[in-house]
């Protein structure tokens, strides 16, 4: 068999994603992490000197400790199940990333299994992050010195 | 206030939906998907739209992994403003430390306090 009639026999047999089915549940799973987020925002901003802006911070902070939560009871798990990427998206994805690794990591030792794998699963997001935001600052910077454009 | 939720909840939710569809329709791993976000973030913060985002929809904006990217490129334009070329490294962290502290401080906490029953990722 050629590689080519191997790929159309993969396609055929493996089952088909349920695209539409998916995007709704992310859409919905997201939506309301984000509305959830809102609230926390609300409260910041009622309860400390917090703005739109400046709230985002100690909201991404809740955000992070409501999901270690659910890490810890296995409760996020079963949220991406149904969610997918409506759960992997907004930044409780990312603390469960960090959390459920430095959980699963645990009986290696706090130096070496915890602190060692805690940036496992979200690391590349950090790198990416970071790297490209370096590159945007310096493209920036270079566009402002030679006077294309201004800060 | 209602209007602020549901704002949120239509562009948190929509941002999630191109998660989905990268991962679905693009097929990628989730992995590869988060990085695309936070680099679309980055950029978007480059171009000075991702903050006009925010005034729009409050958490849909600031929750999905896109403001990361963001903040990240946010606090490195912002110090590059006063310092120079050196402000592009030290500005990196100065907007989103809270997103990484909390990830590590709660991460600690959490293998403190629960035990993997192969129940957690």
């Amino acid at each position: 068999m050629n590689p080519k009639d191997y790929e159309q026999l993969q396609t055929q047999l493996s089952p088909k994603t349920p695209i539409l089915k998916n995007v709704l549940k992310a859409f919905l799973v997201g939506g309301i992490i984000c509305t959830i987020g809102q609230a926390i925002t609300f409260f910041y901003m009622a309860n400390f000197d917090f703005t739109e802006r400046t709230a985002g911070n100690p909201t991404v902070s809740t955000m992070i400790f409501i999901a270690m939560l659910l890490t810890g009871f296995g409760l996020y798990k079963k949220l991406g199940q149904f969610g997918g990427a409506g759960s992997a998206v907004p930044v409780t994805g990312f603390g469960n990333a960090v959390i459920s690794a430095a959980i699963e990591h645990k009986t290696e030792g706090f130096v070496l299994g915890v602190g060692g794998n805690i940036f496992k699963l979200a690391g590349s997001v950090i790198v990416f992050g970071v790297v490209s935001a370096f590159l945007v600052a310096l493209i920036k910077l270079i566009l402002v010195t030679i006077g294309v454009t201004d800060w | 206030m209602i209007a602020s939720f549901i704002m949120a909840f239509v562009v948190g939710g929509l941002i999630c939906v191109i998660g989905q569809l990268l991962m679905d329709v693009g097929k990628l791993t989730p992995a590869h998907t988060l990085s695309i976000l936070v680099v679309t973030g980055a950029i978007l913060s480059g171009f000075g739209l991702y903050e006009p985002l925010i005034d729009f929809a409050g958490a849909g904006a600031t929750i999905p992994i896109t403001s990361f990217g963001n903040s990240l490129a946010h606090g490195a334009l912002a110090e590059a403003e006063k310092h120079g070329w050196i402000g592009v490294l030290t500005g990196m962290f100065e907007v989103t430390s809270s997103g990484i502290s909390a990830a590590i401080v709660f991460g600690f906490i959490g293998a403190l306090l629960f035990r993997s029953k192969g129940n957690i990722d």
